[in-house]
């Protein structure tokens, strides 16, 4: 098996943010990833765990504290503004919410246009008003919608759109920060499906960040566990659910309630303690307060991520 | 044990605006039984929320109105009731609503513990002392698992777990004979879900209460009901109990869709099948079967005739052609 | 081309016809038409030399078909003075509504889509001009710069600075934190056509409306301020000074107050209701 075109990799990536009192809010901390071209990469983690973040500051739509990003082996948190808007074109985002995602004031056809004329990608309207409805045929939106608001449109319709417009520069890499999040699950379906079509067509590479893990398993080649900002565990998709090391993701797995009777009886997992507190958190194991395995050096010094198996990345000291 | 709380008959709800009328529940009946749990499945728009809205008679005032159909809570119709006497027996002290959204469900400038006593004082009517109801509300925080002591802060230092808990906790207070819990856990991660429906589930068994659970996760519907409906655009589908719904065996097609359109956790599956298209506007609803359109079995008698409802077993009913009379042959997997 | 100009004539179609479906914005507009119409050709209507000519033997006469509102104190007509009134009222209203909003709303853009220490710097100049009361503030500045037109024009629009700036911003800074907005910034937008194609078009409702409501306001400020002689001075023919020249003669000719009066209360009814309907009519999500 030959190894994939390495698209995109971070490295030790932070953002933090400046709260009162001069204290930082470590969103993302220290982390470490590898995207290869035409793989998805899912980021899975509760809320305020710092996946959004994450993703944001990959796009440097938020500038990174310290850290680096290369894209095809080229630093980007070194670009200037005119180079890192040429390689915006290649980064694109597909946001969670379909209905604050796109403008209401411009119609379905202006929205996916945006991008091309900002990039000034074609010279006539006609080459540009063939490839948006082209597009538009792409993500399924019928013709007709060529001059609709977006108000008009249900959720599942309003997030093609959004596809749409991600698509609209040719990117490589997409980030999709909770796409189907907000649809029903029929409608979810249809997102989940188009998207994993795009990228066997375009070859396109996601970071496909969501809190559904049933989700995440389904359209993810990898898989990084996110809690408070750090890494906690990154592997192969089934691995992931056949085998996890952490405790929090052995949790996290636990916790989800599965459309099965057999399941009833299993007592659902139940995660006891307070969350550790983001801001100037202290240093060890972030899962320390909440994990019935601790011990007192897990509370002493950071732990980074460690081949555990090949292939298998965990951070916990009992392993 | 199994007595009838709840009983709704052929309820029909519309909205009225100037220019339409949208029709957001089409003759539904159900029935809750005390001490079990009823679970309502669908998606955006079913008609859900806007049952339950009905049952405590909060459906918005100028537009929504109860065009047909009774609901009865122990025999006593709701709609027959003054308006004091629903506030002053059924709302908050029989019957319990949670909404979805723990944050918005608080008052964020009153403490935790005076909001629960509110709740408390305003249905006192044995006359407690001040001291007894304070008692009670330390009793009702540690019931869902919070520290009595942190009745004195205020909701925003809570986290959104918590905070679901102490609005549990205030639909607790009076120990209401049926919970009505609109999506409790959808705002929720996981982990915090899981804590949640714990407790409910400990709750129901300590006190008793019957709960009507509306979610649009099978999930949450497989851990903690009984019994389980599935609404599509104002109808109920198929109702049953938990076994009747989840067993493979006949079901209606948009049950089946549901249960595709989830990606498993246990087999890979390389696509997803989808229910392709979309709910019919509740504003013109097509005269034959609401589902005809996005039903993949559908035929020429779907498009034209509304189905009626067929039982399968004592429990288990659909409302689809495939399972009426004559064609119950008809079966599948 | 032609069919982005097609596209353009659709959507202002699209504008009128929703525009037209409103019934008390129509109201405004058609008497909002009737005192620009007024205004523009008071000097058609009317001879000019009426609105100073002084009739000692015609004084305070009861409207008649000679004299359509009556005279005033010294015998001038009432109607020409209220028809030219117009003229000055409007003008100053409307410029100094346009300037407050030119600036302030620049402004208010500028704080809400920089943030931090601009935001800052700015903000706290606007609190501090805030502190003063409007009316003072444009009292002080006529009494420094001499009551004229001109002055009372820059004292209006200075005092309802903040009042824009304010407003713009917090119409804006949800937007500026839109998830549309990142979008654009991800497929690289400049700030420039961030602000004026993705922000501008979705917090320009409550703004028109502050905008048309300024306007009446600010007729009934330049009114005021003439009324208390600050503003426009005498013998010029302006709704509040023709008001606070009238006061006394309240009583025995009630006309002369109610008329200019009714003017003004009819101009800024007309912009209000107009306001409201321009919002209503540009917004998509309200469409039918």
């Amino acid at each position: 098996m030959n190894e994939a075109r390495i698209l995109i990799e971070v490295k030790d990536l932070c953002k933090y943010f400046d709260v009162k009192g001069g204290r930082k809010l470590h969103a993302v901390d220290r982390v470490n990833l590898t995207i290869p071209a035409g793989k998805t990469l899912g980021v899975v983690g509760e809320s305020g765990c710092g996946k959004s973040t994450l993703g944001r500051t990959m796009l440097r739509l938020l500038e990174p504290t310290s850290g680096q990003i290369l894209f095809e082996g080229k630093d980007i948190t070194k670009a200037r503004k005119s180079e890192m808007r040429q390689l915006r074109s290649k980064m694109q985002i597909i946001f969670q919410d379909p209905y604050s995602s796109i403008n209401p004031h411009m119609t379905v056809s202006d929205i996916i246009m945006q991008p091309m004329i900002v990039n000034r990608l074609f010279h006539s309207r006609e080459e540009m008003v063939a490839r948006v409805k082209k597009l538009m045929d792409t993500v399924g939106l019928a013709d007709r919608l060529y001059n609709a608001y977006p108000h008009e449109l249900d959720g599942g319709r309003r997030q093609r759109i959004g596809v749409a417009r991600a698509l609209a520069l040719n990117p490589e890499f997409i980030v999709c920060d909770e796409p189907v999040s907000a649809l029903d699950v029929s409608i979810q379906a249809q997102i989940l499906n188009l998207l994993m079509d795009l990228q066997d067509q375009m070859g396109l590479a996601y970071m496909f960040i969501t809190h559904d893990l049933s989700v995440v398993k389904h359209i993810s080649d990898e898989i990084a566990v996110l809690y408070l900002g750090q890494c906690i565990e990154r592997c192969g998709a089934t691995e992931l659910f056949r085998n996890p090391l952490h405790p929090y993701t052995k949790m996290l797995l636990a916790a989800i309630p599965v459309p099965n009777l057999s399941a009833r009886t299993r007592e659902l997992q139940v995660i006891h303690g307070e969350v550790t507190n983001p801001i100037d958190p202290p240093p060890g194991c972030r899962f320390a307060a909440r994990c019935p395995y601790c011990r007192p050096e897990c509370k002493e010094k950071d732990l980074p991520l460690r081949e555990v198996n090949p292939g298998h990345f965990a951070a916990c000291t009992l392993l | 044990m199994d007595e009838i709380l709840l009983k709704i008959e052929d309820l029909f709800i519309e909205y009225q605006t100037e220019l339409e009328t949208v029709r957001a529940v089409n003759g539904v009946s159900l029935e809750v039984k005390s001490g079990r749990t009823l679970g309502i499945v669908g998606e955006t728009g079913a008609g859900k929320t806007t049952t339950c809205l009905s049952i405590l008679r909060l459906l918005p005032d100028r537009t929504g109105r109860v065009t047909g159909g009774n609901i009865c809570f122990r025999d006593k119709n709701i709609y027959s009731l003054s308006e004091e006497e629903m506030r002053t027996q059924i709302c908050g002290e029989k019957i319990s609503m949670i909404f979805q959204d723990p944050m918005t469900s608080l008052n964020p400038v009153m403490t935790v513990g005076s909001q629960i006593y509110e709740a408390l004082k305003y249905h006192n009517h044995e006359n407690k002392t001040r001291e007894e109801l304070e008692r009670r509300v330390d009793e009702v925080l540690e019931l869902v698992g919070i520290p009595a002591e942190r009745k004195t802060e205020y909701p925003h230092q809570f986290s959104g777990g918590m905070k679901q808990r102490v609005v549990i906790a205030i639909a607790l207070a009076c120990e209401p004979e049926l919970l009505i819990a609109d999506e409790p856990t959808t705002a929720l991660d996981v982990t915090v879900q899981a804590q949640v429906l714990a407790m409910m589930r400990d709750l129901q068994k300590k006190v008793g209460s019957a709960i009507l659970l509306i979610t649009h996760d099978l999930g949450v519907v497989a851990q903690m009901c009984d019994d389980a409906l599935v609404m599509y655009a104002g109808e109920i589908v198929e109702s049953g109990s938990i076994e009747d719904i989840f067993t493979p065996g006949s079901h209606h097609p948009y049950t089946m869709g549901l249960f595709g359109a989830i990606p498993d956790l246990d087999s890979a599956v390389d696509r997803l099948t989808p229910i392709e298209g979309l709910m019919p506007d509740p504003t013109k609803l097509p005269d034959g079967c609401y589902f005809a359109d996005r039903c993949p079995y559908a035929e020429e008698l779907c498009k034209q005739i509304h189905p009626t409802r067929t039982s399968l077993s004592g429990t288990h009913t659909i409302l689809c052609h495939r399972f009426s009379e004559g064609l119950k042959e008809v079966s599948h997997e | 081309m032609d069919r982005t100009n097609e596209k353009r004539r659709g959507k202002l179609k699209e504008f009128w016809r929703r525009l037209r479906k409103n019934k008390s914005a129509i109201i405004g507009l058609i008497l909002l038409c009737l005192i620009v119409f007024c205004a523009l050709f008071a000097g058609v209507i009317c001879n000019e030399d009426d609105a100073y000519r002084q009739d000692a033997h015609n004084r305070l006469q009861a409207p008649s078909s000679e004299h359509w509102f009556g005279t005033d104190m010294y015998g001038r007509d009432v109607f020409t003075r209220v028809m030219f009134g117009s003229r000055i009222s409007l003008s100053i209203g409307i410029s100094a509504a346009l300037l407050s909003l030119l600036t302030g709303g620049t402004l208010g853009a500028v704080t809400a889509f920089y943030g931090g220490k601009v935001d800052d710097i700015i903000m706290r100049i606007m609190d501090m001009l805030m502190s003063i009361p409007a009316t003072l503030m444009a009292l002080c500045i006529v009494a420094a710069l001499g009551g004229s037109a001109v002055n009372l024009f820059i004292a209006m629009s200075l005092s309802s600075l903040p009042e824009f700036c304010r407003l713009s911003r917090s119409a804006m800074l949800p937007i500026v934190g839109s998830d549309y907005v990142e979008a654009a910034r991800a497929y690289g937008s400049r700030n420039g056509r961030i602000i004026f194609k993705e922000i501008m078009p979705n917090a320009l409702g409550p703004i028109i409306v502050q905008t048309t409501q300024s306007v009446a306001s600010k007729i009934l400020t330049a009114s005021s301020l003439s009324f208390l002689g600050m503003g426009v001075q005498a013998p010029q023919p302006e709704w509040g000074t023709m008001l606070s020249e009238a006061r006394q003669y309240m009583r025995e000719n009630p006309y002369l107050v109610l008329i200019p009066g009714l003017f003004i209360i009819i101009t800024a009814l007309s912009f209000n209701l107009f306001g409201d309907g321009l919002r209503d009519a540009l917004d998509p999500k309200l469409k039918d």
